[in-house]
């Protein structure tokens, strides 16, 4: 430069905070970046370490740096650094966010990055409205990969993998992410603009410190797409490429305000401090078991299978049954069938009570099988060992179950849960018999897991009522074993 | 301490909360989708982050943010969540970041269906993503694991700055049995690497990506050795009448349930029958192998698969002891009986071959 011009224009050079003064990280040629002459990540670079610097927050701003050319930003940003698996910066930002309300997340991505691979987590992030600020470079081809069609190419223009041109009838159209992000509630901010000119310049630096501020306020999502350049896969020159996103880009993809909703917006709520007791949170607060006194019998080893429809109470009458077991300082296991059959309408599960640690809480010879209807009777019939118990709701066995080394309270219990006052504590009349033919746990222990389990005072009376009557119909006289037909 | 009954899918939420994790982001799956529930539920009442993602790509993903932003975070899945989540789990070993993931298994490939098998051994302990990276993976067998090994799986991954995989089948996740919770933790420290907003932590850089050749060989020469250290001091197992077992039932989770009761039986019978309980599937605990073989004469891996743990026994054997496998597959369970009988052959074949030696 001639002394003349120097003394004519003033050299405003100057170099953001945000920016670290020699770039360290890299290997070599630490004085300048990594990206090519003309390429627009150096200006855009510039125009968001200017904006931490002027909104004063760059000891808050974390920077995702996403999958492509910019995957090195760490390199320049002197500010908190996370750098993301390919399409993946938006929900990396949103935890980031989500975790570190304080933090100031710019999530910063290219055109491959956000609006191929990581198109569901943009289009999520900007849904929920996540308080992050994305900064979309735009330059309609994969660079770093060396000129792959994106989403963003234009018709017509030729890549590596399009090598006669982008046809719509093969790879559809340019796709415009940020009118399909305006398109939703939540986005406060989205607009395009491009840096062909100063004065697009200017403008694009509004729109991307706007972007930012909105989230310093608690505003929301905010996204600004800025058309770029890439003179070196595109094969231009620098300023033809200015000239290309000037001339033939904004056809397709025209610069301005798309979504702007930043004076209705409200700021984010900050999440609630954590509660001093952690364990009433988690209903796990020390309580005292109602240990009424030793069980009966020293050794305790019950094996139950209890079996019946959907909406028979099931897997409570198993529960109640492992709960008073632990009620009476027992140790249980409670294993519930799941799966295909508890979508087809029939349930099971397999309840342990025993004095001594439990080894397979798997119940296949079980001491007692509860069967709440005919196609479980017949299920687990000839599993029962000899000598156990059969309690079946109905009120014989059906002719084909003839064992006689059994012992079997057939009833109609849910029958008799109707005339009791609630077909729905059929249930419990059998854990009611169940408990009276194993004498495995104290009544008392039964009373306590009710108490714990049943909320309600009406249902607690029905089924205090039921397991009462339950507890009678095995005290009559047991029967031979009836045959139906 | 009083014991209480739970589920143990929501054990280990519960028990996530009081080792100190304050995130949790996840996607439903049957059948671990009770954990996700649970977590939606206290997460928010203890002041941390419960977020269901989009897919379980996004969810792995914010965990590597939440991670990176310094706070204890956890997910849940099953095995086709799990393979999705394999790329986000390689950059986590990548780039250092601690996290648990809890693995409810269920039947493959595919689709397959809901119910409990052990195929995600592979994709899991071998570590499915890409690069030379293990995950520490932890094999709960009862509920009260459930919640022990989710306290030691935050500490380990805090240790070793590396996913660590909590891997329990169905069963163990959908059964209810007593358990007494440790007490909550202090409340962690920051880590000095975190990227957290702050000008403390504004230097700090979490990335996975080493340009230089050597740079990227010396980084994971760094995590061979983390590995390594893992092997030396993390490998867990539990043994049962193993002093003077001849047959050694091999077997993890639920199996490992089974394999109890039969060898109980068994030893009522008579047959020295032990079993060996691997808690940890990586580090794999090869050595309690070499040792009990000086003794044993057989070992006897029971799995819910087609064999995968099958190959790290023979490889802890290498060769010195035959090794007999039973297999269930698609959902079904090894019946105790089944177990049993099998067993009787073993040891039935065994005093066979020793007759034929006696009278060579």
């Amino acid at each position: 430069m001639s002394d003349d011009l120097e003394m004519q224009y003033e050299v405003a050079r100057s170099r953001p905070e945000a920016f670290y003064e020699r770039f360290d990280r890299k290997d070599e040629l630490q004085h300048q970046t990594h990206y090519c002459p003309g390429c627009g990540h150096g200006i855009i670079h510039k125009m968001v370490a200017q904006a931490i610097d002027e909104l004063g927050i760059q000891n808050r701003t974390i920077l995702i740096s996403p999958v492509g050319c910019s995957v090195f930003a760490y390199y320049y940003f002197d500010v908190g650094n996370v750098q993301a698996a390919h399409g993946r910066a938006p929900a990396v930002a949103t935890a980031v966010k989500r975790s570190r309300s304080q933090s100031i997340v710019i999530s910063y991505q290219g055109d491959g990055d956000l609006s191929a691979i990581g198109s569901a987590e943009i289009l999520h992030a900007a849904n929920r409205g996540e308080n992050i600020s994305v900064i979309f470079v735009n330059n309609a081809i994969y660079s770093m990969t060396g000129g792959q069609v994106a989403p963003t190419t234009l018709l017509g223009q030729r890549s590596t993998t399009t090598p006669e041109g982008r046809s719509a009838e093969r790879e559809g159209y340019p796709l415009r992410v940020s009118e399909l992000l305006g398109a939703l509630e939540a986005p406060v901010y989205i607009e395009r603009v491009g840096i062909g000119d100063n004065k697009q310049i200017a403008q694009a630096y509004r729109a991307v410190r706007k972007a930012i501020e909105n989230q310093v306020r608690g505003l929301g999502f905010s996204l600004v797409e800025i058309l770029s350049t890439c003179p070196t896969i595109w094969k231009m020159s620098p300023v033809e490429s200015q000239r290309w996103v000037h001339d033939v880009m904004e056809k397709t993809f025209p610069l301005g305000l798309i979504r702007e909703r930043t004076k209705d917006a409200q700021p984010h709520e900050t999440p609630a401090p954590a509660p001093a007791d952690l364990r009433k949170v988690l209903g796990i607060a020390d309580q005292a078991r109602i240990v009424p006194h030793q069980v009966a019998k020293s050794a305790t080893n019950l094996q139950v299978r209890v079996a019946g429809f959907g909406g028979q109470g099931v897997l409570l009458l198993g529960e109640i049954l492992a709960e008073a077991g632990l009620n009476a300082g027992l140790e249980v296991s409670w294993l519930p069938s799941y799966g295909p059959e508890m979508r087809s309408g029939t349930s099971n599960c397999h309840v342990r009570i025993s004095s001594e640690p439990i080894d397979s809480p798997l119940v296949t010879r079980p001491d007692v099988l509860v069967a709440m209807n005919e196609p479980s009777l017949h299920k687990f019939y000839e599993s029962v060992p000899p000598g156990g118990w059969v309690l079946y709701n109905r009120d014989a066995m059906p002719g084909e179950c003839k064992r006689t080394d059994l012992n079997v309270l057939a009833r109609p219990f849910t029958q008799i849960a109707k005339d009791l006052g609630d077909a729905r504590t059929g249930n419990m009349i059998m854990l009611g018999a169940l408990i009276e033919c194993t004498g495995a746990v104290p009544w008392q222990s039964v009373d306590a897991a009710l108490r714990q389990m049943i909320k309600s005072e009406k249902w607690l009376e029905l089924d205090r009522r039921a397991l009462a009557r339950g507890r009678e119909l095995m005290r009559e006289p047991v029967e031979e074993a009836v045959h139906e037909g | 301490m009083s014991r209480h009954l739970i589920k143990g899918n929501e054990a280990i939420v519960k028990a996530a909360v009081l080792a100190g994790c304050r995130g949790f982001y996840g996607y439903p799956i049957t059948p671990a989708s009770e954990i996700t529930e649970a977590a939606a539920k206290y997460m928010p009442q203890v002041g941390g982050v419960f977020l269901q993602a989009e897919s379980e790509v996004a969810a792995i993903n914010m965990l590597y943010g939440a991670s990176a932003a310094g706070v204890r975070v956890m997910t849940a899945s099953s095995g086709p969540g799990i393979s999705l989540m394999q790329e986000g789990i390689s950059y986590m070993a990548g780039a250092e970041l601690p996290c648990v993931v809890a693995d409810i298994t269920r039947a493959g490939p595919g689709l397959g269906n809901i119910t409990s098998e052990q195929s995600d051994y592979h994709q899991v302990v071998k570590g499915g993503g890409h690069g030379n990276y293990r995950t520490l993976v932890l094999a709960p067998h009862s509920v009260q694991e459930m919640v022990d090994l989710t306290v030691l799986a935050f500490d380990l991954a805090d240790r070793y700055r590396n996913p660590v995989v909590l891997m329990a089948d169905g069963f163990i996740g959908q059964m209810m049995e007593p358990v007494e919770f440790p007490q909550a933790v202090t409340e962690p420290a920051l880590p000095r690497w975190a990227v957290a907003g702050t000008e403390a932590t504004r230097t700090n850089l979490i990335s996975s990506i080493f340009l230089d050749n050597d740079k990227l060989e010396a980084h994971i020469r760094h995590l061979e050795a983390k590995y390594e250290m893992a092997r030396r001091h993390e490998t867990r197992a539990e043994e049962l009448y193993t002093e003077d077992a001849e047959v050694v039932l091999v077997g993890y989770g639920i199996v490992a349930r089974i394999l109890k009761a039969v060898a109980a039986e068994a030893r009522a019978d008579g047959l020295r029958v032990g079993v060996l309980r691997p808690i940890t599937l990586f580090p794999f605990p090869t050595a309690d192998f070499v040792r009990i073989a000086t003794r044993a004469k057989v070992f006897v891996v029971v799995e819910m698969s087609n064999g995968q743990m099958l190959e790290d026994v023979r490889l802890a054997l290498n060769g010195t002891r035959p090794v007999e496998f039973l297999s269930r597959v698609g959902g079904n369970v090894p019946s105790h009986h089944e177990v049993l009988a099998f067993v009787q052959k073993q040891v039935q074949l065994s005093a066979q071959s020793e007759e034929v030696v006696h009278v060579g």
